[in-house]
């Protein structure tokens, strides 16, 4: 009887043994959040060359495929992505998000696309009627910063990465307690929108 | 293995036989480098013990005050505790239950008296002498008379890890902006006016003054006079990031004459490319991400989140102090500053060799 009690007793010891090295073996990875790259570029990066501003193409129709920004999974990039913002008179036009001389960013309304390549090429490209082309002038990891930053103010990246204040005094709720809004497509192209004429 | 032993056998003798000076020489070595570097912050272009004008004189002097006094107090203490712990009682006092000493000794608890009442008033007297020097030291520091409206006035705003200067005046055309890199005449009070972009930063010039906290959102002042001419290094002193340690600046005391001559040029605007290298220079800056960020007056670049570049070949640094204005720095700096100075604000540029040359040539054209 004795012998069995201590078996048990050493079995239970073995278990919380366990437990606790494996309990601090997951609390040591959340010791490293995430990389803080200065010189890095999103690996997608390369795949923008993609895209393309029509839907028509010669031959077969091809799959679309999505680009995934990795900096939307970067609290540093999407923090510097709100601090270009500012930097690059984004804000000259946008506002913080809510929209002046140009469209506001914060609403579920997209005229050029939600997609962060879509955003990409339209910082790149720039977009009739006032959106200027960034092309050369903003390097490219800094635009996808600012492509995962624009995303953030609809709540379209996690919330333990979209900037959770901002550095001065500001109105509006913090990109982090944005809720989710589902973007739809405009529902037809606004007259000051419309493709190249 | 024979041989080897030998040999280490031979080794072996010969350090015995120079033995004491072996023992002696890491010590004394050690001894005369920890003095040598003790001593080196007594002088030099970053140093409050090398004084070059009346309040880090003032400073300085407090300094020394409190280090003498302070040595004299740890030393007698120290002494009188040797003394107290290797001190042989004299009569020892045999304590047993049956007999507890609840008598006082009369002369002896006069003695103890006198003993606690010299300390405790020496102690007084020491406090109280530190403590008006100290608050004349503080008067003496905000005392500098200053001149009026006329007063030279630098506007100087910290940023995560640069210093923008500017020379304000009420004659807009009079108003020089410049970076890491300031320019004050010998003897005169200059007012600064010191504010923060970001975090706060502390401005902060050894030779010349105390330090000043630069609060975002907040304009603090001081007033700072420099009698001896030189360059001295200034130093963020108030942690700020990641590149703190790279904040530094220039500051450069010279005559009125001098500074007049420096003050002039630095008005003009940036000078025309003289040449198809740097006039090619000037289209790829226009061109590239620099014209986002940076100022050159007299052009198109009119970006105002990074230094202004107008004259950027008349300073002796690059980056805030980091490295010395040089071609070859230059070079790697605008290329691939993330390597010199890790989490910067200026991104790395892919520039064409052919590019990246005539970029230089026109930057260090820019005087």
């Amino acid at each position: 009887m004795e012998a069995r009690m201590r078996h048990k007793m050493r079995l239970a010891r073995i278990v919380i043994t366990f437990t606790m090295s494996l309990i601090l073996c997951l609390m040591l990875i959340s010791c490293e959040r995430e990389e803080r790259g200065f010189r890095v570029e999103p690996p997608s990066a390369s795949r923008i060359n993609s895209k393309t501003l029509s839907d028509l193409q010669p031959g077969a129709r091809l799959p679309v495929v999505a680009v995934k920004n990795e900096y939307e999974e970067n609290a540093y990039a999407v923090s510097e992505g709100k601090r270009l913002f500012d930097a690059y008179n984004c804000t000259g036009c946008h506002s913080h998000g809510g929209g002046g001389m140009g469209p506001p960013l914060m609403d579920a309304r997209w005229i050029y696309g939600s997609g962060p390549e879509q955003i990409f090429s339209t910082i790149v490209e720039g977009r009739p009627n006032g959106m200027p082309s960034f092309r050369n002038k903003v390097p490219d990891f800094q635009v996808w910063q600012l492509a995962a930053y624009v995303r953030s103010m609809s709540g379209q990246v996690a919330k333990d990465v979209a900037p959770g204040r901002d550095d001065d005094i500001s109105g509006k709720t913090p990109e982090s307690s944005t809720e989710k809004i589902n973007p739809k497509p405009s529902a037809g192209v606004p007259k000051s929108a419309e493709m190249p004429q | 293995m024979k041989a080897g032993s030998q040999e280490s056998g031979v080794r072996s003798r010969k350090r015995k036989a120079r033995g004491g000076m072996l023992r002696r020489g890491p010590v004394l070595s050690f001894v005369l480098c920890l003095l040598s570097l003790l001593s080196s912050g007594c002088v030099g272009v970053q140093s409050a013990l090398d004084p070059a004008g009346p309040q880090a004189g003032r400073i300085g002097g407090l300094w020394w005050l409190m280090l003498y006094t302070l040595s004299a107090v740890f030393l007698i203490v120290m002494c009188l505790l040797l003394v107290a712990a290797f001190k042989q009682r004299r009569s020892p006092v045999a304590l047993t239950a049956e007999a507890p000493d609840t008598q006082p000794d009369a002369s002896r608890e006069r003695r103890m008296s006198r003993a606690v009442i010299s300390g405790v008033s020496m102690t007084i007297i020491i406090l109280f002498v530190l403590l008006v020097s100290s608050f004349l030291t503080g008067r003496a520091l905000y005392s500098i008379a200053s001149t009026g409206d006329s007063a030279l006035t630098v506007e100087v705003t910290g940023h995560q890890w640069w210093w923008a200067v500017k020379y304000d005046n009420h004659v807009p055309s009079q108003i020089v902006t410049t970076a890491n890199e300031i320019h004050i005449p010998v003897g005169q009070p200059v007012l600064f006016k010191l504010t923060s972009q970001d975090v706060i930063h502390s401005f902060w010039i050894p030779n010349l003054h105390g330090k000043t906290d630069l609060i975002p959102g907040h304009v603090a002042t001081t007033w700072i006079r420099a009698d001896r001419v030189g360059t001295y290094r200034g130093q963020c002193a108030e942690f700020c990031g990641y590149q703190h340690a790279h904040m530094a600046f220039n500051v450069v005391v010279e005559s009125p004459e001098q500074f007049k001559a420096w003050y002039d040029a630095q008005l003009r605007p940036a000078a025309t490319p003289s040449n198809a290298e740097r006039a090619q220079g000037q289209q790829v800056f226009l061109t590239s991400p620099c014209i986002m960020c940076h100022k050159i007056q007299g052009t198109d670049a009119g970006g105002a989140v990074g230094p202004d570049l107008t004259h950027i070949a008349s300073r002796q640094t690059i980056a805030a102090g980091t490295l010395e204005n040089t071609r070859e720095h230059l070079a790697g700096w605008v290329l691939d500053s993330q390597k010199i100075k890790p989490g910067n604000r200026m991104p790395q540029n892919n520039l064409e060799a052919q590019d990246l040359q005539a970029l230089l040539d026109y930057l260090q054209s820019l005087k």
